[in-house]
């Protein structure tokens, strides 16, 4: 094989968080702190152990290497150090500890829309943003109308983006970035954005990209794109590299790694459960026909998925939102509790709710199956707390003679399996 | 294609290659922040010189009232309007690049280019404004039918000289308002206060060299500090000093002199903020996407 393009060496990135919690970060506590210095000094070694427990390490000893023409994908749960390791490969923040070494241009996409000024028009921003992004003045110039076609906006090229909708502005953003010809193309997520349409449209290049030869090292949370896209993944978790390999047996790790994987989620401190002022998460549940708690459900059984959260004010009406997502990553379907009669005669006041959704036998495939779940208000549309994988079940078919799949005992494909009721007739003898 | 080391402390190594590198990138910021300072204003760049015009008539008149001599021989409005110049300049540098980085945040956590070029460029806008301002200048003393002296060559260096001390003192207060927001109450405070510490109303010619004798409790603390302080070189210690009178000198000329210890002092005072500027800016550039 050729020569590595990216070379990442034992590399760690260490915060430290007591700074700020402890120490403030007004001038005060800087002025604090020089008055206190002394004092300090003297104390220093019984402190000294307490405060190496305020050191975070993002990422810790993560090695790897990438070859010329290799589109790798970096899962791993929130807080795995996803974000910083791309942080650190686009020089935003130095690594603590280790080097990496990179064969070439390197172009990051952190965001879709970097630098992007409201006041100015659509053909300012596509200079600006391309100067941001590394391109040099003659080289956005030439792709000027190539920019401008991908992007769709030609009537408004003279109009401030302020004026723009969202998606002509991530339009036109990604266009630019899309445009970029580095050896070394590092994306996260910017895909989450925009029309359908359009998130093929990116995905597209991308993969044009990758297929010019180009290395492209991609973060997302959607297991779909990423084995669309990507042929090695690499896995992260809690800032090590848990697995690095072939990207559909990454993704299946990823997706049934213990870690997060329990029927029951509970958060007892209400003041640090997710949330806001306006409603935060006491527990998710799922609970078999029986009401046990349980992370294995029978397929021909109705099960139910249980969330409690504190309504915190009396002014606004939470609604709980569950999304079902398969072991792929898709996003079967999604529920919302204001579907009940009850939920809009209820009365606003504050208190502990319990929101039950009942899901009915034979819906589901057999498979692993994690639920989102997420606190909302609606006019004005407000998050107000939003879980991914906040509690998983897996789905089990007993092969009893009542199912959908009769006496058929072989993979049955599909990611739902509904009973569904047929007709046959006999139309000629 | 040179391969590209990211170590701990490697950017150091890097850094002037990667501020040429980056050179278009100011240009473009530069561009940005004055296409976007007068937009959506009724009178835009008028602006420029609606403020330090307004700032002129209202000190005018004070010293009018007041019955200030100004220098003697020029008209009073040139003689405020004159320090009014660099002081404008200097005080909107220093607050647009203090805020510079700040206002830059979403740049400086995404992307990745060497962080002197925001405050930099805040200075190069507040430049424009300047040089507009000057132009004004000129209108003015044709109507007051002034003609400057032949020392009028020299402006030049009084302007790289205010520029100096802008992008020092901006250097400072952009880097530590990153980590200290007090800053942005310190900065309209200064700039405030510092009118009235610069010499507008008044010539640094007329401050004495010596402490008044009649000062007599100075003498009863030590009869020394009569002969070693000296008012008038201890006033010129602020850099912003020097450069209104070597404006003052080139524009009107006249009684205008050069107080040399006084230049010395506000070219030291500038080269000092210029290099401390640029070494603390360095020392905490590293941690700045951490923390901002």
């Amino acid at each position: 094989m050729s020569e590595p393009i990216i070379t990442v060496e034992h590399l760690s990135k260490r915060y430290v968080l007591g700074h700020q919690v402890r120490q403030g970060d007004g001038l005060r506590h800087a002025l604090e702190a020089m008055v206190m210095a002394p004092v300090k000094w003297l104390k220093e070694r019984s402190v000294r152990q307490q405060a190496a427990h305020e050191e975070f390490w993002a990422l810790k000893d993560v090695s790897f290497v990438v070859h010329p023409g290799e589109v790798v994908g970096i899962i791993g749960r929130n807080g795995a150090g996803k974000s910083t390791l791309l942080k650190i490969l686009s020089r935003i923040t130095e690594p603590t500890t280790g080097r990496i070494t990179i064969d070439g241009r390197v172009a990051s996409l952190l965001e879709v829309g970097t630098g992007f000024h409201q006041e100015l028009t659509g053909r300012e921003n596509i200079f600006l943003n391309g100067a941001i992004l590394g391109m040099s003045k003659a080289e956005i110039k030439r792709k000027f109308d190539e920019i401008v076609a991908f992007s769709e906006v030609e009537q408004f090229l003279d109009t401030p983006v302020k004026r723009y909708s969202s998606g002509m502005y991530v339009r036109l953003a990604f266009a630019v970035a899309a445009h970029l010809e580095p050896e070394i193309l590092v994306v996260d997520e910017v895909l989450a954005v925009g029309d359908a349409a359009f998130q093929k449209k990116c995905l597209g290049k991308i993969q044009d990209v990758s297929s010019h030869g180009r290395t492209v090292l991609f973060v997302s949370h959607s297991m779909p794109t990423i084995l669309r896209l990507c042929q090695r993944v690499i896995l992260l978790h809690k800032g090590t590299v848990a697995g690095d390999g072939p990207a559909d047996e990454m993704t299946r790790q990823y997706l049934n790694s213990g870690a997060d994987r329990a029927a029951e989620r509970i958060w007892d401190q209400r003041d640090q459960a997710p949330g806001d002022a306006v409603a935060r998460l006491h527990a998710v549940r799922v609970k078999n026909a029986q009401g046990a708690v349980t992370e294995t459900i029978d397929i021909s059984e109705p099960f139910a998925i249980e969330v409690e959260y504190w309504n915190l004010q009396a002014r606004l009406k939470p609604t709980v939102s569950i999304h079902f997502v398969n072991e792929d990553g898709v996003l079967l379907f999604v529920s919302n509790d204001f579907i009940n009669p009850h939920w809009w005669s209820a009365a606003r006041r504050p208190g502990l709710v319990r929101a039950t959704c009942l899901v009915p036998a034979h819906l589901l495939a057999e498979g692993q199956f994690f639920i989102l779940a997420a606190l909302c208000t609606y006019n004005p549309d407000q998050l107000h707390a939003l879980v991914r994988d906040v509690v998983s079940f897996q789905t089990v078919d007993q092969h009893d003679l009542d199912q959908v799949r009769e006496k058929y005992a072989r993979l049955w494909p599909g990611a739902m399996r509904p009973r569904l009721d047929w007709q046959v007739e006999e139309l000629e003898p | 294609m040179a391969k590209l080391i990211i170590e701990a402390g490697r950017t150091e190594r890097q850094y002037w290659r990667d501020l040429w590198r980056y050179r278009e990138l100011f240009a473009f910021l530069a561009w940005r922040d004055l296409l976007i300072r007068y937009k959506q204003t009724a009178v835009g760049v008028a602006w420029a010189v609606v403020r330090p015009l307004l700032t002129m008539l209202a000190l005018t008149l004070v010293m009018l009232v007041s019955k200030l001599p100004g220098d003697g021989h020029s008209p009073i409005p040139l003689f405020v309007f004159c320090a009014m110049l660099p002081w404008q300049f200097f005080s909107t540098a220093l607050s647009e690049s203090g805020t510079s980085l700040i206002t830059n945040s979403n740049l400086i956590s995404k992307v990745y280019f060497p962080r002197l070029i925001v405050p930099a460029s805040s200075v190069i806008t507040s430049f424009v404004d300047f040089l507009i301002a000057g132009v004004f200048m000129a209108l003015l003393m044709a109507v007051y039918r002034f003609a400057p002296p032949i020392q009028v060559l020299a402006l030049p260096i009084f302007m790289l000289l205010t520029f100096g001390a802008s992008f020092g003192v901006g250097l400072w207060i952009a880097a530590l308002m990153v980590k200290y927001r007090d800053f942005r109450f310190v900065v309209p405070f200064v700039v405030q206060f510092g009118l009235y510490a610069a010499p507008v109303f008044a010539m640094t010619n007329r401050i004495p060299e010596r402490l008044p004798a009649k000062w007599t409790w100075v003498h009863a603390l030590n009869p020394a500090l009569l002969d070693c302080v000296n008012p008038k070189f201890l006033y010129s210690l602020n850099p912003v000093v020097g450069i209104i009178d070597g404006f003052r000198w080139c524009l009107l000329g006249g009684e205008n002199n050069l107080y040399w210890p006084g230049q010395l002092a506000a070219l030291a005072g500038v080269v000092v903020l210029i290099f401390t500027g640029l070494w603390y800016f360095r020392k905490t550039e590293r941690s700045f996407a951490d923390i901002i």
